[in-house]
Order: structure tokens, then sequence, then C-alpha cells
């Protein structure tokens, strides 16, 4: 199976290579579009900044090449966020592939810290038992709002998107790669579409 | 619910895991990518691995095992030790490491949190803070593990340290540190009520109680400990059922 991982400037993807080295994949990481298009999955992760991820994104041609994949692709942190269609964080234009807006979290309360680190529980928004109640990894400051596309929510200040799915696209906001065993569950899963 | 985090933390010198007590009296226990791995299973949260070598090759030995940790274990992990410029950041990010702690350097430089936080965002920036509570009740901070004191008040330190952009704060109490009664919780409370980024307390563990009381009292979110670990005088899924049965939040 190939499976190929974007690169781009948005941090670092040594623990996604990692975490699929441990389940026995060899990930290419590239920002070739011809080889992201051949791939059997693509993971698009990362940890940064929206407006110059999406920048960069749009310069070097991939923000039409990510939306034009038919394989299934994985969206992971920022990865989610840049996939939807319009960011807070630097009033950032998105890859619009899920129709719904990036926002940043607003603390209620003095205990609500930004950003949202650790591990947090994910419940499943459509009946299944993928998330199961269970503890995943969380690092951001921003979130994507619960909509049609949600199938995971965790409760952070407001109920919010761990994860989504429209299509050939799935995306989760928590981290995989570090959320232990459940975390490497939900990578196998998806190596198994 | 956020769960509140249990945090082993490995010493690392020539590629094996110490821990003092007091800061001197090294004991051997193990090594590092094993013990961390074994962590990870047993449902610990995140690692912290802290590099106590001196040496030019102890650095190389020490990156090299970041490299290792990264490949094997499946949780987040921060390391520290001598992180003295940006380039060793970058090294130590680039071998596989989650988040950095920086002590030290950043109080004889503050400027170096700005620099590692422009670079490569806040949340990989944990500010470790050494400090002693005098006869007066004042709390200071100490440089190069405690030996050497500073005119810095823990709390001034602390809200600097954020406003330059630290992700987290990493507090040793050295009056607590190896004596296991308990964390510094009323120094904890403080910081975690007047600060808006997570604080991870340190020193003092050495009963399941203790790591309740810091949660409930000294509002921490997140214990750190050594040799109640490694020594398994506290097993990590047992401390998690017993906090569990206190109503704290935990990732079981």
């Amino acid at each position: 199976m190939k499976v190929a991982i974007v690169k781009y400037n948005a941090g670092n993807v040594y623990s996604v290579v990692h975490a699929l080295k441990r389940l026995g994949v060899d990930p290419i990481l590239t920002d070739d579009a011809d080889l992201l298009r051949s791939a059997d999955k693509v993971l698009f992760p990362g940890q940064g900044e929206a407006s110059q991820a999406m920048g960069y994104l749009r310069a070097h041609g991939l923000d039409d090449v990510i939306r034009s994949l038919q394989q299934p692709v994985l969206g992971i942190c920022i990865g989610q966020q840049l996939m939807c269609n319009h960011s807070e964080e630097g009033n950032t234009d998105c890859l619009g592939i899920f129709p719904v807006d990036v926002l940043r979290f607003r603390p209620q309360r003095h205990e609500d810290k930004v950003p949202h680190m650790g591990w947090n529980v994910v419940e499943d928004a459509d009946g299944s038992r993928i998330f199961d109640h269970r503890y995943f990894y969380f690092v951001h400051s921003f979130y994507v709002p619960v909509c049609e596309f949600t199938t995971g929510v965790t409760d952070y200040i407001v109920p919010f998107s761990a994860s989504l799915h429209k299509d050939n696209f799935y995306a989760t906001q928590f981290h995989p790669e570090k959320s232990g065993a459940v975390g490497a569950e939900i990578l196998k899963d998806f190596l198994a579409l | 619910m956020l769960a509140k985090r249990i945090i082993p933390c490995l010493d690392v010198k020539d590629g094996q895991t110490v821990k003092g007590t007091n800061f001197v009296n090294l004991r051997h226990a193990g090594d590092p990518v094993e013990l961390g791995k074994a962590y990870s299973e047993q449902g610990a949260d995140e690692l912290v691995f802290l590099d106590i070598t001196a040496s030019h090759e102890g650095r190389k030995t020490f990156t090299d095992m970041v490299t290792r940790v990264a490949a094997e274990v499946n949780i987040p992990f921060t390391v520290g030790g001598g992180i003295g410029a940006l380039a060793d950041v970058d090294r130590l990010l680039s071998a596989g490491a989650d988040k950095v702690s920086v002590n030290s350097a950043a109080l004889r430089r503050p400027e170096l949190i700005d620099e590692i936080t422009s670079h490569f965002g806040s949340q990989v920036c944990v500010v470790a803070i050494d400090a002693r509570q005098d006869e007066t009740g004042a709390w200071t901070c100490y440089l190069n593990g405690g030996r050497i004191p500073t005119e810095r008040s823990l709390f001034d330190w602390a809200h600097e340290a954020q406003e330059r952009g630290a992700g987290e704060i990493l507090f040793t109490s050295m009056n607590h540190d190896g004596v296991k009664t308990g964390f510094a919780n009323e120094a904890l409370r403080r910081l975690s009520d007047s600060l808006s980024i997570p604080i991870i307390a340190s020193g003092g563990a050495g009963a399941k109680e203790h790591f309740r009381d810091t949660f409930l009292l000294g509002h921490s979110d997140a214990a750190l400990a050594a040799s109640v670990f490694h020594f398994g005088e506290i097993k990590i899924p047992e401390l998690k059922q017993y906090l569990k049965s206190e109503g704290i939040a935990v990732r079981i």
C-alpha cells in the first residue's frame, strides 16, 4: 500500500511517520501532485498557523491537489481546520472541503485554558462506536463547530468537532499518532478503508 | 472533560535513567526508552526526559535516545536539560520530541522563550522553574538544577514566562523534591489561579493521596514524579483508579 503524507510548512510530521511505521507502513512525505494523486491513502497532518499554511499550499498548487483527491484522505489537527471553509486564525480562507468555519476558543471561566491541551473524551456523533467515550490527545486553540459532517464530539468550553467525515475526506482534531493504542486503532481503521 | 495528566519524569545520564533525592544520590533505574514505553503502556499521559549529561558526547547520546523514543513511544513527550539556544530546540524537535523544557538558560536570557515560541509555537515550550521557599515564605528561583540562587521570585518569573509565550509551566519545589510528603500545593494553586497556561506540579510525590491533593487543592493540571514510579512504589494503573474513585477526571 502506498501512503503519502502532504509535505508543507506546518510543523512536525515525524510523529505521524513513526506511527505509520509502527503499523507496518512506510509512508512517503511529498508535495508532488502525481505522487499524492497516485497514493492509496493520503495524510494531511500538521501543527502551525492557518494563514501561513494556506499561503504555502496555494503557492505550491497543493490546495487544488488536495481538494481533487479521490482516495481516502485524513486531515489531522491543523489539517482538519484547513479542510474547512474559513478559519478565524489569521482570517484565512481554507480548502472548503467541509462547509464550516473554524473559530477561536473563547474561555468562559478561569479554568478554561487555551490551548486545549491534553487528553479529552470523544463521543460518537453518528451512533457508531469508533471513539466510544475514549480519551484522545489534543493540542489546539481553534476548533471546528459541530456540523452535519461531525462524527466525533468533544466538549471543551463548547462542544466541537473532534472528527469529521464527508465522502473520501476524514479529519480529526486530535492527534491519533500521539493517542496511545486507541489512536493507533484509528490510524489502522483509516489505512483499512 | 479534560483529564488531569500523570507524567513520569526520567532523568537521563549517558543513556541511563537516574533519579536523585533532593538533587543528589543518583540511583540507576533502567533504559529510558524501555522505561518510557512501559510507562506509556501502563497509562502514563506524557513523559519527560531530562538530559543531565554535561559532555558533548552525552548530548549526542541523548539526541539518539530521543530518536528512539519517537519511534517507539505513542504518547507525547517533552525533553529538557541543557537547552540554551534555538539550535538545541531544533535538534530535539527534529529528532521527534513534542515539546522542550527550558530552565536555567531562559532564566538567564528570557528572550529564549520568545525565540522558541515564535519559531515553533507556544505548545512546544515548557518553562521549567526550580524554586525554594525561604523562612519568610518567599519563593525564589534557582539556576543549574537548584545549585545557584537568583533574585527572581517564582511568581514574577512564571508570569513573565507566560507573557513571553510559554505553553506550560513545570514548577519544581526544591523544598518538597525527594521528601515524599506531597506537592507544594499552596504555591501551585497561586500559580494555577493567576496564570492562564497549564501548570505541571513537580517535587514531593510519595503517595497516591499527594496526586489527589495537588489536583484538588493545588489546582494543578498535571503532576510529575520520578522515583515513586521508577521503583514501583506507586503503580500508574492503581493511581489512576484511585484518582477516578476520588472524582478526578483521568484517562483510563
